[in-house]
């Protein structure tokens, strides 16, 4: 999954431009992301502030 | 806020306040919608325009004017200089902006003109009934709602989701988007009428560094890269190492981020009872990553084809394909050509850059132009033109 590191984000809306899935919403200064995300990690790359990280899902 | 409009607007930057007003000056009921509760801020831009193109949509005000800038100044991998200056530069000079008032100032006009503006409002989703888009679901202060409209205007920016709900495929691909940071500095050491340009791998690999001045000793100081060229360093890593060697004395009192479409205009701007405008139709520049004049362009096109196709009952999408049409005259062509042009040079080395810049030395540009600058390269570095082939 991905996660967001919020302290680092810059709330720029990058990743909403560049997800693939339409997953991600930004609200004013909040990234959140849905259940359409399938992991590809693009929004990670997209990133100016490297807030964004894909982890593995712990099961 | 009412349930029923001619034209909502979603997004109130410069590209949907432009839309709001021009619909609003042909005598039409329009919303414009801001999510953010404050209208041109935080700011995502470095703030550069061109004076004529600005002229055709705002009066020049110095409530919102920071910096007159005369020329501007390339700097080579190995920093060899090739200078602009004015009279050679043509439309590229101009002024950097305090787009924060300048937003505002915007959609004052669009405001003044007759139309309702709300703020801390959200598109969340659009109505549509066989295929055309007649409202929009939203929320404003938590409170969901909806609003229908004859035509509503994606202007949403970068992040462009209103086109997405549509089933206009907006999403940015790697190699198509400019991700950038930014650091507005103070006491520093700049020449306060140049823009500057820094190409080159060390500190703006696939983009440039910019160095726009705010005042005399203060400049917005930061990069852009395309996503592709990501290999785990940031841009805001890579601005902080740009600052630390050419500013070390430098104070940061804002850090800016955020992200350009350069992908060229977006195939298909319109569907039935919804265009995209601005950044959400991907109108900015391919090379320099610009976009306040061409979203303001588009804006006033949309205006216009909207208010034609409202007063003749007819807003399917064969209908406002009319707005598709005009926005690709008068902006189309240059985006293409652009386009092209950011292919071939956001793959070229630090050698050749460096190599170009030597045989530019002492040249005069006069009235300059990308594709005169382009044809001077060619002409004078036959050795480099394998690498530059894509530009003839
Ligand atoms: C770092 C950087 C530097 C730049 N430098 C320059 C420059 O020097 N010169 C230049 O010309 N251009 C520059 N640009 C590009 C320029 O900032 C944009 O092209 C311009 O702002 C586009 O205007 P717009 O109105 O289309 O979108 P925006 O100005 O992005 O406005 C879109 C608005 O829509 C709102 N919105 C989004 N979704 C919703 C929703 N669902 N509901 C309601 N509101 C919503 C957003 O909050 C935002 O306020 C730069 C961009 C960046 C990132
Ligand atoms: S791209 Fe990064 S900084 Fe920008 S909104 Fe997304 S997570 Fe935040
Ligand atoms: S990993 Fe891919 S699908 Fe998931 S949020 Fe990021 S860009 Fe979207």
């Amino acid at each position: 999954m991905i996660t967001v590191n919020r302290y680092r984000c810059g709330y720029c809306g990058a990743c909403v431009g560049a997800c693939p899935q339409n997953a991600i919403d930004l609200i004013e200064t909040f990234i959140e992301i849905d259940s359409n995300c399938n992991n590809c990690s693009i929004c990670t790359k997209v990133c100016p502030m490297g807030a964004l990280e894909l982890v593995k899902d712990e099961e | 806020m009412k349930s029923e409009y001619d034209v909502i607007v979603v997004g109130g930057g410069p590209a949907g306040s432009l839309a709001a007003r021009t619909a609003a000056q042909q005598g039409l009921e329009v919303l414009l919608i801001e999510k953010r509760q404050e209208i041109g801020d935080p700011v995502r831009c470095a703030e550069g325009v061109g004076k004529v193109g600005l002229a055709e949509y705002m009066d020049p005000d110095p409530n919102w004017i920071c910096a007159d800038i005369k020329k501007a100044r390339i700097f080579s991998p190995d920093g060899t200089m090739i200078d602009i200056s004015e009279k050679m530069a043509g439309n590229e000079v101009g002024y950097v902006l305090e787009r924060k008032i300048f937003d505002r100032a915007v959609a004052k006009t669009a405001a003044r003109a007759g139309a309702e503006v709300q703020v801390k409002t959200q598109a969340t989703g659009l109505i549509l009934e066989d295929g055309v888009v007649t409202g929009i679901r939203g929320k404003q202060r938590g409170n969901d709602f909806e609003a229908r409209a004859k035509v509503v205007v994606g202007a949403d920016g970068v992040e462009s989701k209103v086109g997405r709900w549509a089933g206009i495929n907006t999403t940015l691909k790697l190699k198509d988007v400019e991700t950038c940071a930014q650091f507005l500095m103070t006491d520093i050491d700049i020449v306060p009428d140049s823009c500057d340009f820094y190409l080159g791998s060390k500190y703006a690999p696939g983009g440039y560094v910019w160095v726009f001045p705010k005042g005399k000793r203060e400049a917005n100081v930061g990069m852009g890269m395309l996503g592709s060229h990501y290999k785990g360093k940031h841009p805001i890593q890579y601005i902080r190492d740009f600052a630390d060697w050419k500013f070390p004395e430098g104070k940061i009192l804002e850090t800016v981020v955020g992200a350009v479409p350069v992908s060229g205009m977006l195939p298909r701007l319109s569907t039935g009872g919804l265009v995209l405008v601005g950044d959400a139709g991907h109108v900015s520049d391919p090379i320099t990553g610009g976009g306040i004049i061409n979203g303001m362009a588009s804006g006033r096109i949309a205006g216009h084809v909207i208010a034609e196709c409202i007063k003749g009952g007819d807003v399917s999408a064969k209908a406002l394909s009319k707005y598709d049409r005009l926005a690709r005259e008068e902006l189309g062509k240059s985006l293409d050509k652009n386009y092209k042009i950011k292919e071939v040079v956001t793959r070229v080395s630090d050698n050749t850059m460096n190599v170009v810049a030597h045989s530019l030395q002492g040249v005069e540009f006069e009235n300059f132009t990308i594709p005169k600058l382009v044809k001077e390269i060619v002409t004078r570095n036959p050795g480099v033109i394998k690498e530059l082939a894509g530009l003839i």
